[in-house]
C-alpha cells in the first residue's frame, strides 16, 4: 500500500475521531443553556471535564497530519480558510478556559456565557470550514491565490447549521449514558429533537449537492460509484431509525452509537459525492504529498506511538465510567 | 503595517503569551511529582495536603497554556503558509510527534491527575503525576527541536527553495538543540521553583499555615539551589553555542562592532548601540570580557558586526538589552541562592523576614527572564526563518493585511481577558489557602476498574 494512501486514512481517522468524541464536548457546550439549574450544568460539565483535553487534541492532530502529508494543502488551505480556521481557535480558548474557570467562580454566569458561546462559534467555524474545503480553492503556482472570503456561500452556512444540529445530537446521546433523573430526561427529548433536525438537514444537503457540484449527479449514476454510494443513505435511514427506537425505548448507550453512524452516514455519502473536489480540484494526493522520507519516518513514529495513545484514552474513559455526579472534582 | 510585520506581531504576541504557562507547567508538574513521591515514601499527610493545594494553581495554568497553545500549531499555516511549505518535509514532523509523544499524554493523564484520586490507586495516580511531568518536557523537547532546526539547521538538502530530508537524526538533534533544551528546561524549573518559593514567603510573612508554607519552601528552595547555579552554567554553554553556529547574532547581542585584531574583545556591561553609525554611543566595557566569555581565553578572536552585511544584522538595540535583562535576573537570583545558603547554614532560613520579602519580590522575575530569553533567541534569528537559508519576508503566506489586523486585534482582546482572568482566579486560590481537613480519599483498588456505585 502506498503511503499517500495511508496517510490519507490516518487523517480521515483522526478527524472521525475528533468530530465524535470533541463533537459530544462541543454539543454539551451547546446544550449548556438548556437548563438554569446550576447542579445540573455541574453535572454536564463533570461528564467531560476528564476528557475534553484529549479529545480536543485530536483536531490538532489531524492539522499536523496533513502539515506532514500534505504541507502544500496545508498551506493553501490554512491561508484561505485563515478567518474561520482562526475562529474555532478563538471559540475553542473560551470552551477551553471556562472548565477551570467556572469551577473557582463564585459568579458562574460569565464563564457558563463563555462555555456555550465558545462552543457555538467553534462549532460554527468548523461548518464553514468544511463548507470552504469541500467548495474548492483557488490556487495559482501552488500558492492560495483567492479572497479572504471565498469559504462563505449558502451551502457552507447550512453545512454549519448542520454541524449545530448533529453535535446536539451526540452531546445528548452522550448526556444520556452519563446522568440520570431530570437531566437524563431533557437530554432524551432534546436527542429525540435534534435527530429529526439532522435527518431534515442530510435531506436538503443531498438535494442541494448537485445543483452545488453538478459533477455530483453523474458520479451517482456512473461507474464506481452507482456501486456503492446508494449504500450511506440506506445506512443512515437504518442508523435513524434504530436512534428512534431507542430513544423511545429509554436505552442509555444505543443512541450514541446510533447516533455517530447516522451522523457519518451523512458526511461520508457528501464526500464520496463530490471526491476528489476536496481541496484546491486541480491538484491530486499525490501531487501535493509530501517527500516519501518525510511520509515513511513520520509514519513509523504514528505506528509505534498511535496505539499506546488510543490504549490510554480508552483507559481513561473506563475510570471515569458511569453516572456522573456521585463526586464532586473541584 | 504590511502582512509580513503584522503576521510577525501576532507570531510574537501569541507565543509570548503561551510560553508563560508552559515555563510554569514544566516546573509545577515536576514540583508536584517529587511532593506526591515523598507522600507515597514517607506517608506524611502534609505532602498531600501541598499536593492539593499547588496542583489547583497547576490545573488553572494548564488549562490556558493548552488553548493558547493550539493557536500556535495553526499560526504556521495562516501565516507563513510559504514558510511551511518550504520546510515541511523537515519541520512537519516535529510537530506531529510533539502531537503524538507530548500532547496526547498530557491530556490524557491529566484527568487522571486533577479527577482520579476516588478511582485509581495511589501508585496509578503518582504514575499520572509523573506522566504529565513527562509529557511536559517531551513537548518541550519537539517545539525546541523544531526552534533549534530554525537557528541552526541541519540534516537537509535545498532543491529549487524546498528543504528535502537527508538525515532526520542531524535535523532533529541539530547542533544548538542541546544547548537551547537544557537552558529552557532549566528555566521552566528554576521560574517555577522560585514560584513557589515566593508564595510560600508571602504566607510565612502574614504568619499562616507555618508549617504547611515552611515544608513548600524547603523543597522549593532545595530545587532553587540546584537550578539556580546549573542555569549560570547553562546560560554559559547557550553563549558559546551561539558564538559558533550564529556569530552575527552573537555580535548583534554583545554590541559587538569591530572585529578584535590586536587584543581581547571587551565586554559592554551597558551600552547604547546605534546601527546607523555602526557604534556605541556610549559604553562601559570590561576589557577582554567578551573573548574570555565567549572562547575562554583573553584574546580569543570574535566576529564583529561589520563583518556581515547590514540586510543580514538583527535588532542590535533589542537585543543587547533584552539579553542582558535575562542574564541580570539569572545572577539575581544566583545571589539570593547564596543568601538563603548562608542562612540554611545559620538556621535562620525561615525567620529572616528581609530574605522571605526578598523572595516575594524576585519570585515572579523567571517569567521575565524566559521572555527576555525568547526576544534574544528569536529576534536574534532575524531576518531569517531558516538560519542564512530563508528570510522572515520570503515565509509569510498570500493573505490581506485585513485577515491579520482582525486576528491580531481580537487575540489582544482575548489574551487581556484571559490574563486577567487567570490573575483573578490564581490569586483567589491562593487567598483561600490550603485545605487541611478533608478527608484523604481511601486508596482504591490498582486498576481502578470498579464503577463508582459500587463503592
Amino acid at each position: 500500500m502506498d503511503l499517500v494512501a495511508i496517510w490519507s486514512g490516518l487523517i480521515g481517522l483522526a478527524i472521525i475521531l475528533y468530530v465524535v468524541l470533541d463533537g459530544f464536548g462541543l454539543g454539551i457546550g451547546l446544550l449548556f443553556r438548556s437548563t438554569r439549574n446550576e447542579e445540573e450544568r455541574d453535572t454536564m460539565m463533570e461528564s467531560i471535564a476528564p476528557v475534553w483535553d484529549a479529545n480536543q487534541t485530536w483536531l490538532v492532530f489531524g492539522g499536523g497530519g496533513v502539515f506532514v502529508a500534505f504541507p502544500m494543502i496545508y498551506g493553501v488551505v490554512f491561508s484561505a480558510l485563515y478567518i474561520p480556521l482562526l475562529t474555532i481557535v478563538f471559540g475553542l480558548i473560551f470552551r477551553g478556559v471556562a472548565f477551570e474557570f467556572r469551577a473557582h467562580a463564585a459568579r458562574k454566569d460569565p464563564w457558563n456565557k463563555a462555555f456555550f458561546l465558545g462552543s457555538l462559534v467553534a462549532v460554527i467555524a468548523q461548518g464553514l470550514t468544511l463548507g470552504g474545503v469541500l467548495s474548492g480553492t483557488k490556487v495559482v503556482e501552488n500558492r492560495f491565490a483567492g479572497g479572504p472570503f471565498d469559504w462563505l456561500n449558502p451551502f457552507s452556512v447550512t453545512l454549519a447549521l448542520a454541524l449545530i444540529a448533529g453535535y446536539i445530537l451526540l452531546g445528548s446521546a452522550y448526556l444520556i449514558i452519563k446522568t440520570t433523573e431530570t437531566v437524563q430526561e431533557w437530554a432524551y427529548a432534546r436527542a429525540h429533537r435534534a435527530a429529526w433536525i439532522v435527518l431534515a438537514f442530510q435531506i436538503l444537503v443531498t438535494i442541494w449537492t448537485p445543483f452545488h457540484y453538478p459533477s455530483a449527479l453523474s458520479n451517482w449514476f456512473s461507474p464506481p460509484r452507482i456501486y456503492f454510494i446508494w449504500i450511506f443513505p440506506l445506512i443512515g435511514l437504518f442508523a435513524f431509525y434504530e436512534l428512534i427506537i431507542s430513544l423511545k425505548k429509554r436505552r442509555e448507550f444505543l443512541p450514541f452509537i446510533f447516533s455517530v453512524v447516522f451522523f457519518f452516514a451523512g458526511y461520508l455519502g457528501l464526500i464520496a459525492s463530490i471526491y476528489p473536489y476536496v481541496v484546491p480540484p486541480s491538484i491530486t494526493f499525490q501531487q501535493a504529498a509530501a517527500q516519501q522520507e518525510t511520509l515513511s519516518f513520520t509514519l513509523w513514529g504514528v505506528i509505534i506511538v498511535l496505539p499506546l495513545v488510543l490504549g490510554y484514552t480508552v483507559y481513561s474513559y473506563m475510570v471515569f465510567r458511569g453516572k456522573v455526579g456521585t463526586e464532586h472534582y473541584y | 503595517m504590511d502582512v509580513l510585520l503584522l503576521s510577525r506581531i501576532q507570531f510574537a504576541v501569541t507565543t509570548m503569551f503561551h510560553i508563560l504557562f508552559p515555563v510554569l507547567t514544566i516546573g509545577l508538574a515536576f514540583y508536584l511529582a517529587v511532593v506526591e513521591f515523598l507522600w507515597l515514601v514517607t506517608k506524611q499527610e502534609i505532602y498531600y495536603r501541598m499536593y492539593r493545594f499547588w496542583v489547583k494553581i497547576f490545573a488553572i495554568n494548564f488549562g490556558v497554556g493548552v488553548v493558547s497553545g493550539v493557536v500556535l500549531e495553526f499560526e504556521f499555516g495562516t501565516n507563513f503558509a510559504n514558510f511551511s511549505q518550504a520546510v515541511s518535509n523537515v519541520f512537519s514532523p516535529f510537530l506531529a510527534f510533539e502531537i503524538l509523544t507530548a500532547f496526547f499524554l498530557e491530556a490524557g493523564f491529566l484527568g487522571l491527575m486533577l479527577f482520579g484520586w476516588e478511582r485509581v490507586h495511589r501508585s496509578i495516580h503518582f504514575l499520572a503525576t509523573c506522566l504529565v511531568s513527562l509529557g511536559a518536557i517531551i513537548s518541550a523537547f519537539w517545539i525546541l527541536a523544531a526552534n533549534s532546526w530554525m537557528q541552526t539547521p541541519a540534516g537537509y538538502k535545498l532543491v529549487d527553495g524546498k528543504f528535502m530530508v537527508t538525515d532526520f537524526s542531524a535535523a532533529i538533534f541539530s547542533p544548538s538543540l542541546f544547548a537551547r533544551m537544557s537552558h529552557m528546561t532549566m528555566a521552566s524549573f528554576e521560574t517555577s521553583a522560585l514560584v513557589v518559593a515566593g508564595i510560600s514567603a508571602y504566607y510565612l510573612l502574614k504568619g499562616s499555615h507555618p508549617a504547611f508554607f515552611r515544608r513548600s519552601l524547603g523543597i522549593a528552595l532545595v530545587m532553587a539551589a540546584l537550578f539556580v547555579p546549573l542555569q549560570v552554567y547553562l546560560g554559559d554553554v547557550s553563549g558559546r553555542q551561539v558564538f559558533h553556529h550564529q556569530p552575527t547574532k552573537l555580535a548583534a547581542l554583545e554590541a559587538h562592532w569591530e572585529t578584535n585584531t590586536t587584543g581581547g574583545a571587551p565586554f559592554a556591561v551597558i551600552a547604547f548601540p546605534d546601527m546607523e553609525t555602526e557604534k556605541n554611543l556610549f559604553a562601559i566595557d570590561v576589557p577582554n570580557g567578551l573573548s574570555l566569555l565567549v572562547t575562554h581565553s583573553f584574546r580569543g578572536k570574535v566576529l564583529g558586526l561589520k563583518e556581515f552585511p547590514k540586510k543580514d544584522r538583527p535588532d542590535v538595540p533589542v537585543l543587547f538589552w533584552s539579553f542582558r535583562l535575562m542574564v541580570a535576573i539569572g545572577f539575581i537570583f544566583f545571589f539570593v541562592m547564596i543568601w538563603a545558603a548562608v542562612l540554611w547554614w545559620r538556621g535562620r532560613l525561615y525567620e529572616s523576614r528581609l530574605f522571605l520579602n526578598t523572595l516575594w519580590i524576585v519570585h515572579p522575575l523567571g517569567f521575565l527572564a524566559t521572555e527576555f530569553g525568547w526576544i534574544t533567541n528569536e529576534v536574534g534569528r532575524q531576518p531569517w526563518l531558516v538560519y542564512n537559508l530563508m528570510r522572515t519576508s520570503e515565509g509569510v503566506s498570500p493573505i490581506p493585511t485585513g485577515n491579520v489586523i482582525w486576528s491580531l486585534s481580537l487575540f489582544l482582546i482575548i489574551f487581556a481577558v484571559i490574563g486577567a482572568s487567570y490573575f483573578y482566579y490564581v490569586l483567589k486560590t491562593l487567598r483561600m489557602g490550603p485545605d487541611l481537613s478533608s478527608p484523604i480519599p481511601p486508596i482504591q483498588r490498582a486498576a481502578g476498574m470498579q464503577p463508582l456505585k459500587a463503592k
